[in-house]
């Protein structure tokens, strides 16, 4: 019955989606109230569609094996966290929660955008209905989550053991939220576009939606890297891995998106660029879903995968994007110059930090799909890995940080300060470090010592803008600003300090025996067995010290009987100043076992800077929606240009 | 600046950045052309030594060899056409076996490839697609057979 339900919901909502389309032009006309038509049909589509998913939960945390879905992907004996969460540890559920989160933004989007004219949101709700329908004839005709089996299997196949995780119930609704809450940017900037209403109403309108995917994305992806490090048992924290890749891409769009809007929010100026990154950061996350869903490259987090779906999502995708460059190249050039800038001035900061963002994410996307062009013309199989993005997205990062530190000192429109004096402390700061890095560890590679200089010069940098002021009556949005800027100094402390003092040992020790890695002396107690709900697992007990202290690790290696699979649970410490890191590998014929171990100095600040990015985040849009509350007047250049 | 050259100057500038990312990425990509070796390419000679890149295929049965110090093994990778001796230092991934697929990222040195990873696959049923036709070939009974 539950089954059953879903479906129809999800079938009504495919209708609701139509009748909105059916909708919009008289909307954009102006012909019928948007409060009687659009605007209860949006809440209504995201409704059902929320109680669809709401469904396909109850499914799977029951384990009803009369659904194929559930019978593939989960398995009785399986804890329950993972029972809920693995409902979106497949295809057809993931892109259930796809469309849920679509559609549940286009109903937020019905209630809450009082301020956009009628025509805009009219024009938005369509898009936004355009947007659902392709991905629900998708889930109804190529990936129905709910189809029945008949006769029900006594078991289920049970979820691959990587996705019992913690990380599964977090990262990819997290992700999803980001990616798809991009869709509203696309659907505002296709209404804007449309009407051509593009002004600084409407990017204040359109700004807590970037806002808010971005932090979300910022916060999946942050996750993910953690997930992937720990888990994957490598060490690493990022791959430059096809998947990885889908989701930075949206992210740099969003993130070039996120400074621009508030160019077009505050000066009126840079309509078009605006409107083309909006558009670009959600075909990237349709990109980023077709990467993943189709698992048509090489990837450590590639799963089985039908092709067709591939080609059905990659029709989606030209559709809708052509459809948006289309309107773009139709109407952009008509849109109204904005308020004239100076070349030094914060307009043009930001400009130069999105030239260097578009760049970045045009050589990310290149590399990323090099090999599906490749392949397409000339039928050979490659693939451009790990090096490609390090030399070439590297430096253009660590580039874009030094400018970080100067951007926020420029003011709107015309700099008559001398900003540069301003920079000279941070900036003796940063080559002190690079002095320091000469000391303390004379043959740590360039790049890393160029990572310390540049996050000492930021971490100082970024503090300015609450310097020469009562930082405690600076507004919520300044300080979420130098929070995610200052998280950016904290983050690529971490990646430096990763690449230049980790510590690795590889080798067999037998019980008693002990390692060395780094400063730590490591002894291998006992390796016995351990048991959970659905596997048993050996587990080696550790006993580390440094001097002083004692710490415990036990790492396994677990054998899941239901798909059967064995995995590595690497045992991860933390302290102040790092991690320490053990894998248990396989026994020695010679009566011992493999251990990996790793001492990672200050790793952790790789992932605590990207939290503090999407905390600034937060902190701004928390700041926005305060004082959103008290409006002041319009100032006289904002009615001239808009 | 008067707003129509602010403008002219914007698309300049967005011009500029697509070519400059265009440009970095064919620069980037001209060694990276071809990233991913088959033993066949390395037995040709395409696989230029020390430089890192992928390997592929599949483990040869019967060539997995574990080495004294206990971490270290040595295996040969094949496409049907050609094996390329490895040596990896490290905890084997849980799905490498023998006669299945396998993808290494590593540097060739002195004709023996030395990985630095073996990608672990998440599912059994996974194959790279770079392998996608020899897995299938291997299916209709014809690469390995010979």
């Amino acid at each position: 019955m539950m089954a059953e339900i879903g479906l129809a919901a999800l079938w009504l909502a495919a209708g609701l989606a139509a009748l909105q389309l059916v909708f919009m032009p008289a909307g954009l006309r102006s012909a019928v109230e948007l409060s009687g038509t659009m605007r209860p049909v949006a809440v209504a589509q995201g409704a059902l569609t929320a109680l669809a998913f709401a469904m396909l939960l109850v499914l799977f945390a029951r384990t009803d094996l009369s659904v194929a879905l559930v019978v593939a992907n989960s398995h009785s004996a399986k804890p329950f966290v993972y029972k809920v969460a693995g409902a979106w540890g497949n295809h057809e559920g993931s892109m259930l929660l796809w469309v849920t989160v679509l559609a549940v933004s286009g109903a937020f989007i019905a209630i809450l955008s009082r301020r956009l004219s009628e025509r805009t949101l009219a024009a938005a709700l369509g898009a936004q209905a355009a947007l659902a329908l392709g991905f629900y004839t998708f889930l109804l005709l190529a990936s129905n989550p709910f189809g029945r089996l008949a006769p029900a299997p006594l078991e289920g196949r049970g979820l691959n053991p990587l996705l019992q995780d913690p990380g599964l119930a977090f990262h990819p609704p997290t992700l999803y939220l980001g990616y798809v809450g991009l869709s509203v940017a696309f659907s505002l900037a296709f209404g804007a576009l449309l009407t051509g209403e593009v002004d600084s109403r409407l990017a204040r309108a359109m700004r807590p939606w970037v806002l808010a995917a971005w932090v979300f994305l910022t916060l999946g992806i942050t996750a993910g890297s953690y997930w992937a490090y720990y888990e994957l048992g490598w060490g690493g924290y990022w791959f430059w891995d096809p998947v990885e890749n889908a989701s930075l891409m949206p992210w740099l769009a969003a993130t070039a998106l996120l400074h621009s809007i508030n160019v077009l929010a505050a000066r009126g100026a840079l309509k078009a660029w605006t409107m083309m990154l909006a558009v670009i950061a959600f075909s990237m996350s349709m990109v980023g879903t077709f990467l993943v869903r189709s698992g048509i490259l090489t990837s450590v987090h590639s799963f089985a995968i039908d092709p067709e779906r591939g080609t059905y999502l990659l029709i989606l995708l030209g559709l809708y994007v052509g459809a948006a460059f289309t309107l773009f190249a139709w109407r952009g050039a008509s849109l109204k110059e904005g308020a004239p800038f100076e070349l030094v001035s914060r307009e043009s900061g930001l400009v130069v930090n999105n030239l260097l963002l578009s760049v970045i994410l045009g050589t990310v996307f290149v590399g990323t799909l090099y090999p599906l062009f490749v392949e397409a013309l000339s039928g050979e199989k490659l693939s451009v890995g790990a090096p490609y993005f390090n030399i070439v997205a590297g430096p253009l990062a660590l580039l874009l940080a030094v400018l970080v530190g100067a951007g926020p000192l420029l003011s709107w429109r015309r700099e008559r300060r001398p900003v540069l004096k301003r920079l000279v402390v941070p900036a003796l700061i940063g080559v002190a470090a690079i002095v320091a890095t000469f000391v303390i560890a004379p043959k740590m590679g360039f790049l890393p010592r160029l990572g310390f200089g540049v996050a000492a010069f930021l971490a100082i940098a970024s503090l300015l803008p609450l310097a020469g002021r009562n930082p405690l009556r600076a507004p919520l949005a300044t300080w979420g600003m130098v929070v995610s800027h200052f998280g950016i100094a904290v983050a690529l402390a971490g990646m430096a300090a990763n690449s230049a003092f980790t510590k690795e040992t590889l080798a067999v020790a037998r019980t008693g025996e002990r390692l060395a890695v780094g400063p730590w002396l490591i002894q291998l107690d006992s390796v016995t067995p351990a048991a959970g709900p659905n596997w048993t697992a050996l587990e080696a007990e550790l006993h580390a010290s440094r001097g002083h202290g004692r710490e415990v690790l036990r790492p396994q290696t677990r054998y899941f009987t239901s798909p059967q699979m064995e995995t590595n649970e690497a045992a991860i410490q933390t302290f102040w100043d790092g991690q320490l890191y053990t894998v248990l590998g396989k026994a020695d014929p010679a009566g011992g076992w493999q251990l990996r171990l790793w001492w990672k100095p200050f790793v952790t600040l790789i992932w605590a800077g990207g939290a503090l990015i999407g905390l600034g985040g937060a902190l701004s849009l928390a700041g926005r929606a305060w004082r959103t509350r008290r409006r002041r007047p319009e100032p006289e250049w904002r009615t001239r240009y808009a | 600046m008067k707003p129509k050259n602010q403008r002219l100057v914007l698309v300049a500038a967005a011009a500029a950045a697509v070519l400059a990312a265009v440009l970095l990425a064919m620069w980037g990509l001209r060694d990276q052309a071809s990233y991913f070796y088959t033993p066949a390419d390395v037995a040709a000679g395409k696989a230029e030594e020390g430089r890192a890149v992928r390997l592929g295929g599949m483990v040869e049965s019967g060539s997995v060899r574990r080495q004294p110090d206990g971490v270290t093994i040595r295996f040969s990778v094949t496409d049907g056409q050609a094996r390329t001796p490895v040596t990896y230092r490290g905890i084997v991934p849980d799905l490498f076996r023998e006669g299945s697929g396998a993808v290494a990222e590593g540097r060739v040195v002195k004709g023996t490839f030395v990985a630095d990873t073996i990608l672990a696959k998440h599912d059994e049923r996974y194959m790279p697609p770079e392998l996608g036709n020899l897995a299938a070939e291997r299916k209709a009974g014809k690469t390995l057979q010979r």
